[in-house]
């Protein structure tokens, strides 16, 4: 530094200091924007903890709801959504992780065929649940599920509302987050791995199978895990194809319906007859569902910060 | 691979098999067929497993196909099914000001939802836009390292609230404060639906101009310092222009999502079918009317050709809008490509 630098003359240095008066204010309301989201997010979640922590009880987890559903417990529509995330969850793995492994080992980045799959995965990510709730009706009750029947010459077997149907619109819907969260996880091994099994006369196959899938499982496991937390708190897209208001029995084929625990949110805060009686088994409902989908995105987050730090490691 | 260009053994390994030395170094007839039978089915695996990766490759592509593909072909009656068109054309969506779907004389006026939609995602927009961008700006330049580790995990969490958590928040308790608040005559209108919506869509804007104000390189926020600017006109000045395709990208991504978002307005919007300009004022929207009507239409009737029609409407908003936004992350890839 020399001595002219640090001779600053006085006028700027007086004009930095009144706009840092006035940036001082600019950056504090920048800041409070900030604390209002963590504001709004501890009330919500402080809210919904409050009135929910009391009606979450053993017997609220593994009951049925009885009167009407204004008493009684939640067990069928725990046992509907553990069903059909894992209903989707063996459909989309195979194809997400496959479809992640095609696109960073195999393709040629500039293909028109990968640029094709990546503005495919860019754009499903942004259809609404809704639509995806449509075309679940749409595709697999009318035109899968009704040409099935028709093929086996059943009466309405396929052609319904079924929990096979709401998982399969569901792993649609969450392919993305599984190719991502696969990809991410396969730039994560060094290429010194891929060359070193080459170079000692394994095929690409070969690679991938004893290389990089070992490698890459916690990822494909972050995938999974986001992908299972997504789906359980998605309603639009099950609303039509195999959520039920209501059953007496458990599910135990892939064509019955099913109760699920957001959709079982949605009826008791939308449907009930007798609200204040229904409120407290909402509330837990609702504590329920949220602290599934936390344990889970907690769990995601863990795995994935594990892979970070051992990417960051490397380079 | 040297090993089985080797001449085979002779045919008759007398010799050779009462030499044990010999018999490990040269294979024999079998075990040379094994060989090459070896190479022939790990070429039959390798092609058999490229094929089937690139077609779990290529199910996303037939995924979105399949989508725009069912979601039209159910809505194509309104225009070329004769009857159906006589009920609700393509006129008729905007003749009438009236959606009564199911009365003795059914009515589809698409107006209002177009009203609803808009109103409730102006509100949503308004609110989590900039209190999105203020504070991925303020985590990004100013906050320190401990407030960091308070708001990213708020916003993961956020992220994480299912939205159909959000519309119960909205409908049982949001609801009944907005309206001692502004004392307006109904509980459930587009303020208390749009400000819902805006805390479901925060963290996609936030997230998305956050990433891209941290990819900005150091050196632009070094060189506007040196040159005697403040933290926040660097931050203001320099920063957030330069990452303005990121922020203009993360906009565009949270309005797609407000568009379709679905459980969230059908919960607290009040779900009356009314055009007028108050936010105060109960409203329906085209992704509410979707969810609340297709489960009790008739397969193939008028209405439910009407409602996939609404669904296409949908897919082709967000579509577009999402493309946009694509374009603005490839141009700011290209900026600051270099960092």
């Amino acid at each position: 530094m020399s001595s002219a630098t640090l001779g600053v003359p006085r006028r700027p240095l007086d004009k930095t200091r009144r706009s840092d008066r006035a940036g001082g204010v600019f950056a504090g309301v920048s800041g409070l924007a900030a604390g209002i989201i963590v504001l709004m997010v501890a009330v919500i979640v402080g809210n919904i903890v409050w009135f929910g922590w009391d009606t979450v009880t053993w017997d609220f987890l593994t009951k049925a709801p009885s009167h009407g559903m204004t008493a009684g417990g939640i067990f069928p529509a725990i046992f509907g959504t553990v069903a059909l995330v894992l209903l989707m969850v063996v459909a989309l793995i195979p194809f997400g992780v496959g479809a992640a492994i095609y696109l960073h080992e195999y393709a040629s980045p500039e293909g028109r065929f990968t640029k094709a799959v990546r503005f495919a995965v860019n754009n499903l990510a942004g259809v609404p649940s809704i639509v995806f709730g449509l075309f679940g009706l749409g595709f697999f009750i009318q035109f899968v599920g009704r040409g099935l029947d028709r093929a086996i010459g059943a009466d309405v077997l396929w052609g319904q509302p079924a929990l096979l149907w709401a998982a399969l619109t569901l792993a649609l819907l969450n392919l993305p987050v599984v190719i991502v969260t696969t990809e991410e996880a396969l730039r994560a091994v060094p290429r010194s791995m891929r060359e070193a099994s080459l170079a000692l006369g394994a095929t690409r196959w070969q690679t991938v199978r004893h290389v990089l899938l070992p490698q890459a499982l916690p990822g494909i496991l972050t995938g999974a895990i986001l992908s299972v937390s997504r789906g359980a708190g998605e309603v639009a897209p099950i609303m039509f194809t195999g959520a039920a208001y209501f059953l007496p029995y458990l599910p135990t084929s892939p064509t019955d319906q099913f109760m699920e625990l957001g959709y079982h949110i949605f009826v008791l805060a939308t449907q009930s007859p007798d609200v204040d009686a229904t409120r407290p088994l909402l509330y837990g409902t609702v504590l329920v569902l949220l602290l599934l989908t936390f344990a889970l995105n907690l769990a995601a987050v863990v795995i994935r910060g594990r892979l970070r730090a051992r990417l960051l490691g490397r380079s | 691979m040297r090993r089985s260009t080797e001449p085979p053994p002779a045919a008759s390994g007398g010799v050779l098999a009462t030499n044990p030395i010999e018999r490990t170094a040269v294979p024999a007839r079998g075990a040379l067929r094994d060989r090459v039978d070896d190479l022939g089915r790990r070429r039959v695996q390798e092609l058999f497993s490229t094929w089937a990766l690139r077609l779990c490759a290529f199910s996303a592509v037939a995924g979105l196909l399949l989508i725009m593909v069912f979601v039209f072909r159910e809505a194509l009656p309104i225009v070329f099914d004769p009857e159906i068109r006589a009920e609700a054309g393509l006129a008729s969506f905007f003749s009438t000001h009236v959606w009564q779907p199911v009365s003795g004389v059914p009515k589809y006026g698409i107006v209002p939802l177009l009203v609803g939609t808009l109103k409730v995602v102006a509100v949503a927009m308004a609110f989590a836009v900039p209190i999105s961008v203020l504070a991925a700006l303020y985590a990004s330049e100013f906050a320190s390292e401990r407030f960091r580790e308070i708001l990213k995990p708020a916003i993961e969490m956020l992220a994480g609230i299912p939205s159909v958590v959000l519309g119960f928040f909205a409908l049982i308790v949001m609801a009944s404060w907005l309206q001692a608040l502004t004392g307006s005559a109904t509980r459930l209108n587009a303020l208390n639906a749009g400000i819902a919506l805006g805390l479901a869509i925060v963290p996609t804007i936030f997230s998305v101009c956050e990433d891209a104000l941290r990819a900005v390189p150091r050196s632009y926020r070094e060189a506007s310092l040196a040159l005697g600017a403040s933290r926040w006109q660097t931050a203001w000045n320099v920063t957030l222009p330069a990452a303005s395709a990121g922020v203009a990208a993360g906009i565009l991504l949270g309005l797609a999502r407000g568009v379709g978002e679905t459980m969230i307005v059908l919960m607290a919007s009040g779900n009356a079918a009314l055009v007028s300009a108050s936010v105060l004022d109960s409203v329906r929207t085209i992704s509410a009317t979707i969810a609340a009507e297709l489960a009790e239409v008739v397969f193939g009737s008028a209405h439910y050709s009407v409602l996939f029609f609404l669904g296409a409407v949908l897919f082709s908003i967000t579509f577009m809008i999402n493309v946009a936004a694509g374009m603005f992350v490839d141009r700011l890839r290209r900026r600051l490509g270099g960092a």
